[in-house]
């Protein structure tokens, strides 16, 4: 789970190499595909709670890599003309973002029924949502009492009614969005974003973000070591902490729903066997093994109904009923438009001024 | 001199030239292949993209964001470059001129860190800056402090965690040019008359300069391209150059917006050392044996 939810995003230049070649020959009769997400925990659970389980029941091979910022590869890959991969596990704006860019096979819905009959938010013409996590509001149990401790972005921004230090992901996805709701908006009426709005209130907390986090792994650290006593947060972070025995909380109140997403390459060598793995990975029941074995959320909502999560695991889930329902939907279309794209780019002006 | 003798030595002289350059091959092919080529390569992207293209250049010319970055690497690079001139050479000094023995001992310490990484040195400043960390404890403990200091997640634990990390690329060129200085110098100006501070002043640091501007630029040139201790130690309000190189590869979604950022700070640190050349005879000054 560290690794995995670390290289969320971008971690860039560690290993490009390391994925291309040595999956080349096997013999041709047998159907296979190559599945890539990013490794670590996260990929381990997949393996037991969905891979092998589709591979066993489609009766396919299921070659696996792993990476943790797949775009650039994605990018050479197509463009070389002969793709070695054939399903990606990546952010679900790289999905949008590969499919603008003719990087993605467009989906055929009606080879996909598990699929089809997901939310329409949970996909795109050329993506499926995979599974989900959240960013949400986190504090130290040591500084807050249960019953006195932040529960909504407004309190996150009222320094004087919960004094203590402060941090944030230096990154604007989902950060922008935390400020508009901390500055009234309501959960689902937050896209398109106001981003002056939210740069206006994001100046605003600015003096008190002691730090501004760039890796997963740090935003668990500065919590854990009481470096900052609140902190925007990925839920599996926290929740390893706690597993840990780290006095530390969070909330799913107005915690952002973030999702990655199953993608097929362009020109995908083994096209036909990937649709059909791709239906069988937001099967119900491999879905529902999926937070068995770490802390995310399935992404097809059937799967709270086949009763393979206990009912007290379901309310630790960022994509059950009741916990997304208190959340904001992470509109990755909007993020990968001109206006999210230039919403991005003023970052660092921000943090520099 | 007979002339015959004088011509036998300048073939004698070429045929060694010749030697050198075979041996010197193998390295400078590797230089070609590893450093030549991809550098060039990068700097054809950030000229080429569908088409010949100067937008990665006018995006930096015209977007404060790329002059605050160069602006706080040149400055950071600086500081730490005083920073370890300053702490580094009292150790050359005390190791050149210490017994072999301690001289040994003193170079060892210095070197020892090089065999931890430096993303574990960075997490280890963390442990000793942050709020909770080791200092910060100790201070509050012996009264000195009431309130932690800010040592950390700033420009402040950065320049202290760099400067930790090349203080030794200081140490080594300074010892190696001092360990050179013939010590009868010293005691031919004592000789004369002059007290242990002006024969430091007048004849061991000018003949120690060498040693200072290697030293000196081998540790500028490192700073300018730090990444990782920045982005850990920096706490995110620390945006030096590289940052922006790897934000805009994922930003702009291709190589030549990062490349030529590369570029810029290339030619900057060429134009540096071009103008510095002007004021101090570099060539002479590091050519001396």
């Amino acid at each position: 789970m560290m690794i995995a939810s670390c290289c969320r995003r971008a971690l860039l230049g560690v290993s490009l190499g390391v994925c291309f070649g040595a999956l080349a020959a096997l013999p041709a009769n047998a159907q296979q595909i190559t599945f890539v997400s990013q490794g670590g925990a996260y990929q381990k659970a997949q393996t037991v709670a969905i891979l092998d389980p589709s591979a066993k029941k489609l009766g396919i091979t299921i070659n696996q890599d792993s990476i943790p910022d797949a775009w650039p590869a994605i990018k050479s890959q197509v463009a070389s003309g002969k793709p070695t991969w054939d399903v990606v596990d990546v952010p679900t704006g790289y999905c949008l973002r590969g499919g603008e860019q003719g990087l993605l096979e467009k989906l055929d819905f009606s080879k996909l029924p598990n699929a089809a009959a997901m939310p329409e938010a949970y996909r795109s013409p050329y993506s499926v949502a995979y599974e989900f996590y959240s960013s949400v509001l986190a504090y130290s149990e040591k500084k807050f009492s249960a019953g006195a401790a932040p529960n909504s972005w407004a309190d996150f921004w009222d320094v004087k009614k919960f004094p203590g230090r402060r941090a944030l992901r230096n990154h604007p996805i989902a950060t922008l969005e935390a400020a508009l709701m901390a500055d009234g908006v309501a959960p689902d009426k937050l896209y398109p974003l106001d981003v002056d709005r939210a740069f206006k209130k994001l100046e605003e907390i600015k003096p008190n973000i002691t730090v501004w986090w760039t890796s997963g792994a740090q935003s668990a650290q500065l919590l854990n070591d009481g470096e900052v006593d609140m902190v925007m947060a990925w839920n599996g972070r926290v929740s390893a902490l706690t597993k840990e025995g780290a006095k530390v909380a969070y909330t799913y109140n107005q915690g952002i729903l973030q999702s990655t997403s199953l993608c097929i390459l362009k020109d995908a060598p083994n096209l036909a066997t990937a649709v059909r793995f791709l239906n069988e990975a937001v099967d119900p029941v491999h879905q529902a093994n999926l937070p068995l074995h770490i802390d995310y959320g399935p992404a097809n909502p059937k799967a709270f109904d086949t009763g393979v999560i206990k009912p007290e695991r379901v309310a630790q889930l960022p994509s059950a009923p009741e916990n997304a329902a208190k959340q904001a939907l992470m509109s990755y279309a909007w993020w990968s438009s001109p206006a999210g794209e230039a919403a991005e780019k003023r970052w660092v002006g921000f943090m520099q001024r | 001199m007979s002339s015959p003798v004088q011509d036998l030595s300048v073939l004698h002289q070429r045929r060694e030239q010749r030697l050198m350059l075979a041996l010197a091959l193998p390295a400078l092919l590797v230089i070609l292949l590893l450093v030549v080529l991809p550098v060039g390569w990068l700097a054809w992207q950030s000229v080429y993209h569908n088409g010949f293209t100067l937008e990665n250049y006018r995006r930096i010319w015209s977007e404060d964001i790329y002059w605050r970055s160069f602006a706080l690497t040149f400055q950071i690079s600086l500081l730490v470059t005083l920073l370890s001139l300053l702490l580094g050479y009292p150790i050359a000094y005390a190791a050149s001129i210490a017994p072999k023995r301690w001289g040994i001992i003193i170079l060892a310490l210095v070197v020892l860190p090089f065999w931890t990484s430096v993303l574990v040195r960075a997490y280890a400043w963390l442990a000793l800056l942050q709020r909770t960390g080791v200092i910060n404890q100790v201070l509050r403990q012996v009264g000195v402090i009431d309130e932690p200091l800010a040592l950390v997640h700033n420009t402040f634990g950065t320049v202290v965690a760099t400067l930790h990390i090349l203080l030794p690329f200081m140490v080594l060129p300074l010892y190696a040019t001092m360990q050179q200085i013939p010590r009868d110098l010293m005691q031919a100006g004592a000789s004369l008359g002059a007290g242990p501070m002006l024969t430091f002043w007048r004849i061991f640091l000018p003949l120690s300069l060498p040693g200072v501007l290697a030293g000196c630029t081998l540790v500028f040139v490192l700073t300018l391209g730090f990444y990782i201790t920045p982005e850990l130690l920096g706490g995110g309000r620390t945006i030096m150059i590289s940052m922006l190189v790897s934000r805009n590869v994922e930003l702009y979604d291709q190589w030549g917006a990062a490349s030529a950022v590369g570029v810029v700070l290339l030619v900057a640190v060429g134009l540096i050392f071009f103008a510095v050349s002007r004021f101090i005879p570099l060539d002479r000054v590091l050519g001396q044996k």
